[in-house]
């Protein structure tokens, strides 16, 4: 089953990392990574640029398009994994390794993915 | 890695916030400091062992507030202080606080720190020596060794400003519109000072994390202004500059100019970064003087080589910036480009004239001489050189003009024409 892993962060703390954590947490992230596609269970994954970076598009009677997030959250959506597991249990197992190469701060989201449709980037 | 590292990472991030609602409450930034260093004193020994708060800046603001008056009240009674479980055990206060802690105070809060450090009667020293230590929380020897003074004399810098600012009047209500409107001009021309001490630094040194801090700072500016255009094009000129800075020295530290980078060694993720934030800036269709230079250092992060730099349309920018805020500055880098798109002669008819201007600029001297060696006027090329030399910030300039001057001494020796790095 494919679950989305959503990863929720205070970005102001992210950006405060010093350079060593920073690149400790991305080789720590990218062992993750390795270990999930020998298994050929990785999908998509996404690092987004900061919520700065945001615009959004407020539907309605007059689309309203806004600087910023969709919302102002104290932990905001920093990127995703989409991961092949076996079961929720597992789900959260791949969670907690992710975790572990990420600790401190922040949440995943873990929703199951109802469709995937095939990339054509 | 340790939690240590995290909780730092932590404290830094909160810092704006936590020292700014402190500053609110005590209306002196003494107090406001001490408080906020106590709160992390104490954060670091709590965190470790029950795990950080889901709110930090909550925590170490309620913590930060009950250590301060404490200690105001243990002053007038001689009473020791009480013990820390007494003080930090905050469970059921701290949801309470959190929801107080609402998103108009934060803004106002950090925007009143944030003015208080680019107050109208300090000086630009010690603006940044101010910003550096109680927005950024560098520590002073930090700060010292950036600027290269002594400690202690850092120490008397960042004294003064803050003697300064607690004789001037800083108001504390809620600054309107119009009011956060001035602010943020001066908020914004003193983290781009930061940013410049950093930049213009030579490679290794202490100042280049200056560079850094003036980004954070921009981007703490940018969640104050979310919609404000020349806040993306400050942030944007910032990431679109120091995305080059690995490739801006060589191994021995001297400087490569931009023809001759290695483009490869540019920071890709700043200049994705960089170009999103023009990209917002310009829907808003309100030019301003950070967003032009921002799309001036977004053509050439976009040109793969040297060879693909839209030099035409970055004459029209320069001509815009001039326009929009015009300075001799702006003139000879405009001619840069002038000199790509028509020759040398043209451009060295457009700086002549800024000589009595910029008789004090190591730039002009530098521009010159490139531009007379290019037109084969070695002699004037020369003397050119000679007065960059004199007027070099670092040695890093004043490298790179004698390595113009050697060439030029061998290939006058040698009777050849000078090739020419541009």
């Amino acid at each position: 089953m494919l679950y989305a892993i959503l990863c929720y962060n205070p970005e102001d703390v992210v950006s405060s990392w010093s350079k060593e954590q920073h690149a400790t947490v991305m080789s720590d992230l990218a062992m993750v990574r390795e270990k999930l596609t020998k298994e050929r269970r990785l999908g998509p994954v996404a690092r987004l640029l900061p919520t700065t970076a945001a615009t959004t598009l407020r539907k309605g009677r007059e689309n309203l398009v806004i600087d910023g997030p969709f919302a102002e959250t104290k932990e905001q959506l920093l990127g995703f994994y989409i991961v092949e597991c076996q079961s929720l249990d597992a789900a959260i197992e791949t969670a907690k390794e992710l975790a572990r190469a990420n600790p401190g701060s922040g949440s995943y989201e873990i929703r199951p993915v109802a469709q995937l449709h095939q990339s054509s980037l | 890695m340790t939690d240590i590292a995290w909780i730092h990472a932590m404290l830094t991030s909160a810092r704006p916030q936590a020292v700014g609602a402190l500053l609110r409450y005590f209306r002196d930034l003494d107090t406001a400091e001490e408080a906020f260093q106590d709160a992390c004193l104490r954060a670091l020994k709590a965190w470790p062992l029950n795990g950080p708060p889901r709110d930090p800046a909550a925590w170490l603001i309620m913590v930060g507030r009950n250590v301060a008056i404490d200690a105001k009240r243990r002053e007038r009674k001689q009473e020791p202080l009480p013990p820390d479980d007494v003080i930090s055990n905050l469970e059921d206060a701290e949801v309470e606080l959190a929801e107080r802690l609402d998103g108009a105070d934060y803004r106002d809060d950090v925007l009143r720190l944030l003015f208080i450090c680019c107050h109208p009667e300090l000086p630009p020293t010690q603006q940044i020596a101010l910003a550096l230590r109680i927005v950024s929380g560098l520590t002073v020897k930090q700060i010292a060794r950036a600027f290269l003074v002594g400690e202690s004399a850092m120490e008397q810098r960042i004294t003064r400003a803050k003697s300064r600012v607690a004789d001037a009047d800083v108001p504390f209500e809620a600054p309107g519109p119009v009011e956060r409107a001035e602010r943020f001009a001066a908020v914004a021309a003193m983290i781009y000072l930061i940013f410049n001490e950093g930049y213009s630094a030579s490679g290794g040194s202490a100042r280049a994390p200056l560079c850094d801090e003036a980004i954070r700072l921009a981007r703490l500016l940018l969640r104050l202004f979310q919609t404000e255009p020349e806040v993306m094009g400050l942030t944007a000129l910032l990431l679109l500059q120091h995305a080059r800075a690995a490739a801006r020295f060589d191994a021995q530290g001297e400087v490569v100019l931009l023809d001759d980078q290695d483009r490869s060694l540019w920071n890709q993720g700043m200049i994705a970064e960089g170009l999103a934030l023009i990209d917002k800036a310009m829907r808003h269709r309100r030019r301003g003087p950070y967003q032009v230079q921002a799309a001036i250092a977004a053509l050439h992060a976009r040109a793969a080589t040297p060879q693909d730099t839209d030099w035409a349309q970055i004459d029209l920018l320069y001509a815009a910036l001039e326009e929009l805020q015009p300075s001799p500055v702006v003139t000879l880098n405009r001619a840069v480009a002038v000199a790509k798109l028509r020759g040398p002669e043209a451009a060295l008819a457009m700086i002549e004239p800024l000589a009595p201007r910029l008789s004090g600029y190591f730039h002009f001297f530098g521009a010159k001489g490139a531009l007379l060696l290019k037109l084969g006027r070695a002699e004037e090329a020369r003397s050119a050189f000679g007065e960059a030399i004199a007027l070099a910030n670092t040695p890093a300039e004043a490298a790179h003009i004698r390595m113009h001057l050697d060439r030029l001494e061998k290939d006058c020796a040698t009777q050849g024409s000078a090739k020419v790095a541009t």
